[in-house]
């Protein structure tokens, strides 16, 4: 039997970015992925579901530009169909805005000038502040206690970058770092359209309403990504978000990482509290000195290590992470294409229009039922790659607010909720209903079964300010190491979370080949 | 005539500061608006024979520094602890909420025995949070971004105090400072009923839900009181919350204070970028050598200074401090004690608190409302009766009885109250109240209902928000109420702000008045008296 250094559970983004690392650091990595198919949430789901195969992300804004470029993508069949792409805010009468360049560089549209210079100044004011939390995303979180072996020189810069942002800007930085995204579009702009779209990308894929307190700094993490080189832009990759996940695959497998797929991991063996190797449900065991999990934490240290290895403290920092899913995402198959009252189909199309109707949505999912009207991001992945008017067309689309834990049972909730959304989309595209010939509304616990987030939550834990960096997923665990010698975490539940990325996986590979001990 | 300083507003801040200078030997002057001084720290006899604290109702947070330093129980100044309270359910039975931890832990039992078990390590992380925070309400927040030698050397202060702590209770600090308590309960609790009574505090007099994050921290922020030593309890201040304002005037005229009372001020007096005095309603002017504004920083600004005085950063700011009142106020004169059939005859929990919502969502959902701008059909109430325990404040074998009522927006539907919603709102709450004491109608002499309009028109908070400004990160420590001013300081030389707009916000904590009185005496080097407000490292 092949003997390997590492053993990564789960080939998802994380879990490849992270052997892909392992093997520049000289590792033999064996990667066990329990699908048919590497690349979790990148790819779609089981053939079974015909034509609407479609991943659970649509569009790459957060992928570490060290992943790209360290697995030479590019190399490995990995290109763009669309980069900065377009946003267009939908209004139900056609007076659509459209917003180009990253993160709204330029809005055309109805908007009036005091809006249009107010956006601008809002916009460099958050883009400033997103750079300076870039250099944080590579970063293995700090700890918190004195003489932790701290990359103080490291911190300090980071630090310095923020009180660089001058005098006013720092104080500016200080008063907004916890605000909600509501009050502080609502400050400097009148435009419903125009703060709708921007409280819905804040909130995007979180469990926080535009008027949570917060939710601006989520809303900052995310402007801290980037696509295609450029900061806070969107792209499509050519072929369908399941090109990067093959590319990876590719360039994995040329790396020499050995890629094991329809491999489930059952446990983790733990040997005199050290862990040792993992027994798959087939039955057969592989052993490594090191074992990297990039499942969510909470699914390997409750599931797959078990409470009984763990101190009971432990445990319930582990319970406690917080991981509900708010998001459902709906795939439809339509015969010709749709028309969204004129808008261009190949941009990201947003139904949001206005702060309270997206914070209506988050409020019903509170109570675990479903929003009477939900927003959405559409991307139409058929638009980008030149399909005539007449062919059929995909649509893929996030849904938000969907409840992890529906009051009236799940299918009762997703009967529901397709209904409600189904109703959305027609107020927005006429006669949209009559065009599909396929529907797919996967609800967070569907997501759960199918690529086994906690919660539904494609961060395998909330993004949170209660769970970012040195509190993700919890204190104990921040630094990718856990109490299980020899066990790492690596999932998008580490720092710095999901979203298409590598950055957790590829972070949690550069502190183990550091040579500090689990 | 002229004065070291002229304080604007009677309530318990401006009493406060002005108490400070004078011992300090300023000579000074408190002007109030209202024929009647307290500000929302009151006694009022609206109904005759009977005193309404009408609008702050409990005391607690007032700080027992402040009661010794200022002599108030000389003056008259005693606070009556009571007895918890009780949560009522819906299904017909009771919560009990007792003083004794483990009373409580007992009563809780009733419901989980694992909730029981889990609330030791709950109190005992509240109380190290607690802890930590409240050494901070004294001080004035340093501003993070000036290299001046005071404030570095308060943060080098916080970061030692940060330093004592263990790593992971910091990091657990951290999380809760963020957190909603909602979230926050889960993590320790099962029971709704028992979640919904932790969660009280995290919501009183705020403009955040139970899920709302760092609603965690608005918990703290009332937990920080105590009554005689004992921590997180809560008092009666005998005769009314206007016992402490009296005791605090008794005190100021003793030290050679004035209170003039029935005029309000129009203007303050600026001359050279200097405030000079002020411009009292019907023209009469005070000279001082500096001013003090105990009222909120919009109202102070935006309605008191001229606009030309001011820099246009600051002015933008203000108008954006955010304000947003949250709830409302009944108080009510009854016949005889309401009689509750839940609760066992002759319960004790009538001595205190008493809620009537019984799960975290149904607060949520009331806050829901609250962000649609409309007062709930389903209020939360924290209602008491002080009589129960002070007999002065109704005629024997009657009471008074307070209902502090969360959610109520500062306007309905984006315009204002009317008389009729005014009404309505009250009926829901007395409505509320009848359903789980039949009878309870009959009963009512008189009550006076009062939503956000009514604080402002009295009390003159703008949008009827109790803490002068809300309560969350971004108008916190040195951020409150802006960014670079929240030293009590102001652009204007010699105008300060000595209310809870001001560092560290609301409650009936004089905290604010004192600290701003320190920062004064501090600048005019006329004593050394208080020097330890802030951090001599």
């Amino acid at each position: 039997m092949q003997s390997f250094d590492a053993i990564v559970i789960g080939g998802g983004t994380n879990g490849m970015a992270c052997a892909a690392r392992l093997t520049k650091g000289g590792k033999r990595v064996l990667v066990l992925d329990a699908a048919d198919r590497p690349g979790g949430a990148a790819v779609g789901g089981d053939p079974a579901s015909g034509a609407l195969q479609m991943p659970l992300a649509h569009l790459l804004m957060m992928l570490d530009p060290r992943v790209h470029a360290g697995m030479d993508l590019d190399q490995h069949g990995f290109s763009y169909a669309a980069t900065d792409l377009t946003t267009t805010a939908l209004s139900a009468t056609g007076d659509h805005l459209v917003l180009e360049g990253p993160a709204g560089a330029s809005v055309s549209g109805s908007l009036s000038d005091a809006d249009r210079a107010a956006w601008a100044t809002l916009r460099k004011r958050l883009l400033t502040y997103a750079e300076a939390l870039v250099p944080f995303r590579a970063l293995t979180p700090p700890r918190i206690a004195r003489k932790a072996g701290n990359d103080m020189l490291g911190l300090a810069k980071i630090g310095l970058g923020l009180r660089r942002l001058g005098r006013e800007e720092f104080r500016e930085f200080l008063r907004l770092f916890l605000i909600n995204v509501a009050d502080f579009l609502e400050d400097d702009l009148t435009d419903d359209r125009l703060r709708g779209v921007l409280a819905f990308d804040a909130v995007l894929g979180s469990w926080l309403g535009p008027r949570s307190p917060n939710s601006l700094l989520v809303y900052l993490n995310r402007l801290a990504g980037e696509a295609a080189g450029t900061r806070a832009a969107l792209a499509l990759p050519k072929g369908g978000m399941g090109t990067v996940a093959d590319a990876m695959a590719r360039s994995t497998a040329a790396s020499g990482v050995t890629l094991q797929s329809g491999a489930r991991v059952e446990r983790i063996l733990i040997e005199d509290d050290r862990a040792t190797g993992v027994v798959l449900t087939s039955g057969e065991t592989y052993r490594a000195p090191t074992i990297v999990s990039a499942a969510g934490p909470k699914q390997t240290l409750l599931d797959l290590v078990g409470a009984r290895h763990l101190d009971t403290g432990f445990v319930r920092r582990t319970r406690n992470i917080r991981s509900r899913g708010g998001a459902a995402k709906l795939h439809l198959a339509l015969t010709a294409r749709p028309d969204f009252r004129g808008a261009d189909l190949a941009t990201r199309l947003m139904i949001a229009p206005d702060i309270n109707t997206v914070e209506n949505a988050f409020n019903a999912t509170k109570y675990g039922e479903v929003p009477e009207r939900p927003v959405m991001e559409i991307v139409i992945p058929t638009a980008h790659e030149g399909t005539g008017t007449d062919d059929p067309h995909l649509l893929s689309a996030i849904v938000q607010f969907a409840p992890h834990d529906p009051r009236d049972g799940l299918d009762k909730a997703r009967k529901q909720m397709l209904a409600n959304t189904l109703n959305v989309l027609e107020d927005h595209a006429p006669g949209i209903g009559g065009l599909i010939s396929e529907r797919e509304l996967l609800m967070p616990q569907d997501i759960e079964a199918r690529y086994g987030m906690a919660g539904g939550n494609w961060h395998h834990g909330e993004l949170s300010v209660e769970q970012m960096l040195f509190l993700r997923p919890f204190a104990d665990v921040a630094q990718y190491s856990t109490p299980i010698a020899g066990l790492w975490l690596a999932s998008a539940g580490s720092h710095p979370g999901g979203g298409i990325s590598g950055a957790a996986g590829w972070n949690a590979a550069e502190r183990i080949l550091s040579g500090v001990a689990a | 005539m002229s004065y070291d300083a002229a304080i604007i507003g009677a309530g318990h801040n401006g009493l406060v500061a002005a108490c400070y200078l004078a011992r300090a030997g300023l000579k000074v002057v408190v002007v109030e608006k209202n024929d009647w001084i307290g500000g929302a720290a009151v006694s009022r006899e609206l109904h005759p024979g009977f005193t309404y604290s009408n609008c702050s109702y409990v005391c607690s947070l007032f700080r027992p520094e402040i009661m010794r330093d200022l002599e108030l129980p000389k003056y008259g100044l005693q606070v009556l602890p009571y007895e918890g309270g009780a949560v009522f359910t819906r299904d017909g039975g009771y919560l009990a909420i007792f003083r004794d931890h483990d009373a409580n832990r007992r009563e809780f039992a009733r419901y989980s025995p694992r909730d029981a078990e889990a609330y030791d390590r709950y109190s005992r992380d509240i109380m190290r949070h607690c802890r930590f925070i409240r050494p901070l309400l004294m001080r004035t927040p340093p501003d993070p971004a000036t290299f001046r030698p005071r404030d570095l050397a308060e943060l080098a202060w916080l970061g030692r105090k940060v330093g004592e702590m263990s790593e992971s209770q910091i990091c657990d600090m951290i999380r809760f400072w963020t957190m909603s308590i909602s979230d926050f309960l889960d993590e320790y609790f099962e029971s709704p009923v028992i979640k919904a009574y932790l969660a009280v505090s995290a919501i009183i007099g705020t403009a955040l839900g139970p899920m709302s994050p760092g609603s965690a921290y608005v918990l703290l922020h009332h937990y920080m009181g105590d009554v005689d030593g004992n921590v997180g309890a809560w008092g009666f201040a005998r005769g009314g919350m206007g016992a402490i304002t009296q005791a605090l005037t008794a005190s100021l005229r003793a030290s050679g204070g004035e209170v003039r009372t029935g005029k309000g001020v129009e203007q303050v007096l600026v001359r050279n970028g200097r405030a000079v005095g002020l411009r009292l309603d019907g023209g009469e002017e005070i000279v001082a050598k500096r001013v003090l504004s105990n009222m909120d920083v919009k109202r102070t600004f935006l309605k008191h200074v001229d606009r030309d005085e001011l820099p246009p950063d600051f002015t933008r700011r203000v108008e954006r401090f955010k304000t947003r009142g949250s709830s409302g106020k009944l108080n009510i004169a009854l016949d005889a004690a309401p009689h509750f059939p839940a609760l066992p005859e002759g319960a004790p929990m009538l001595k205190g608190d008493l809620h009537f919502t019984d799960s975290v969502e149904r607060m949520e959902r009331a806050y829901d409302d609250w962000k649609a701008g409309r007062f709930s059909r389903d209020p939360f109430q924290d209602t008491m009766m002080p009589t129960m325990i002070d007999p002065t404040m109704a005629p024997p074998g009657k009471h008074f009885m307070s209902c502090f009522i969360q959610y109520a927006p500062p306007k309905i539907d984006g315009r204002d109250w009317t008389d009729a919603d005014r009404d309505a709102f009250g009926q829901t709450v007395i409505d509320q109240i009848a359903e789980y004491s039949p009878g309870f109608k009959d009963r009512v002499l008189h009550a006076e209902i009062r939503t956000p309009r009514e604080l402002e028109a009295e009390v003159g908070l703008t949008e009827g928000n109790i803490f002068q400004g809300e309560l969350t990160f971004d108008q916190l420590l040195f951020n409150r109420p802006v960014p670079g001013y929240a030293q009590y300081k102001t652009p204007i030389r010699d105008l300060w702000l000595c209310g809870s707009s001001a560092h560290p916000g609301g409650g009936v904590m004089g905290a604010p008045g004192r600290n701003a009185a320190a920062e004064i005496l501090r600048d005019t080097r006329a004593s050394t008296e208080m020097r330890e407000a802030y951090a001599v490292v």
